[in-house]
């Protein structure tokens, strides 16, 4: 398998931290779905779904785009059928 | 609709190439108490449950199919270099016959997957019953695999896998309760 980019330390740096903070946002999901009054629980999901949103961009720009169907951007030419995928890294 | 985001859940990592360890995992991939299962399961399961955990089933059948990914890297990363020798000595030779390296949906013992494997009653309590069940199996499932290795990268995502099972559980049986609750109320027009 040919990466597009050195599958190095920075890499795996940042992969981490997006999954730190997905972690927490699918952990929040849940739990507001069986507790759906929890304020200040909805309060800590926005926050994080803001900081997701920068951490996101700043992955998509140095690795390419996270989610298909035009929910991310692509460089010329069309990135999103790079390698590596998920299973290779 | 879904979208796919290119990005694991959580790292998988493995220590060494281990066909026999891949066998064994087969087990969450197209098993009766296995990730497909359990994707398939809530999934279909939503379209008959009241209103107010649809929600809560939708993410957790989503949750499923990243699983599903982890479980499907394990085994890509145990066989991707094994040879047709070394397959037929982890007890992968009829796999290999008719998969090569590929992966299929089958449990630990080579049985493709089956919808027998799961069930929608259209009544909630029965569902979600089934479900806290399922996620328990899982659980154990998971506990006796951890069992199975001495690779600590592989535990490492294993154990991630098992404590998500005991969160599934807990919001299913939270579920539980709401639904009961609202049983109880008089609905006044």
């Amino acid at each position: 398998m040919n990466s597009n980019f050195p599958l190095d330390e920075a890499y795996y740096k940042l992969l981490e931290e997006l999954q730190a903070i997905d972690f927490v946002l699918v952990e929040l999901n849940l739990y507001l779905d069986t507790h759906p009054g929890d304020s200040a629980a909805i309060h800590q999901f926005n926050q994080f779904v803001h900081k997701r949103h920068e951490l996101a961009h700043q992955y998509e720009k140095a690795y390419g785009p996270l989610i298909n169907f035009g929910r991310s951007y692509s460089k010329s030419p069309w990135q999103w059928k790079e390698t590596p995928w998920p299973w290779q890294v | 609709m879904w979208l796919y985001e290119k990005k694991l859940q959580y790292p998988v990592r493995v220590g060494k190439c281990d066909p026999m360890m891949a066998k064994l995992l087969t087990e969450q991939y197209g098993g009766a108490d296995g990730e497909l299962a359990a994707a398939l399961r809530y999934m279909n399961q939503r379209y008959a449950i009241p209103d107010k955990v649809i929600g809560l089933l939708t993410d957790i059948a989503t949750e499923e199919f990243s699983h599903l990914e982890m479980i499907a890297t394990m085994i890509y990363k145990l066989t991707k270099d094994a040879t047709p020798a070394q397959m037929r000595a982890a007890g992968l030779g009829d796999h290999y016959a008719a998969h090569d390296n590929a992966l299929f949906y089958n449990n630990a013992s080579g049985v493709p997957w089956t919808a027998a494997y799961i069930q929608a009653k259209g009544d909630p309590i029965a569902d979600l019953y089934e479900d806290i069940a399922a996620e328990e199996k899982a659980r154990a499932t998971y506990q006796w695999l951890i069992d199975l290795t001495d690779d600590v990268d592989l535990q490492d995502s294993l154990k991630f896998l098992r404590e998500r099972e005991v969160v599934h559980s807990l919001r299913f049986r939270e579920a539980v309760e709401i639904l009961k609750d609202q049983q109880g109320k008089k609905v006044f027009y």
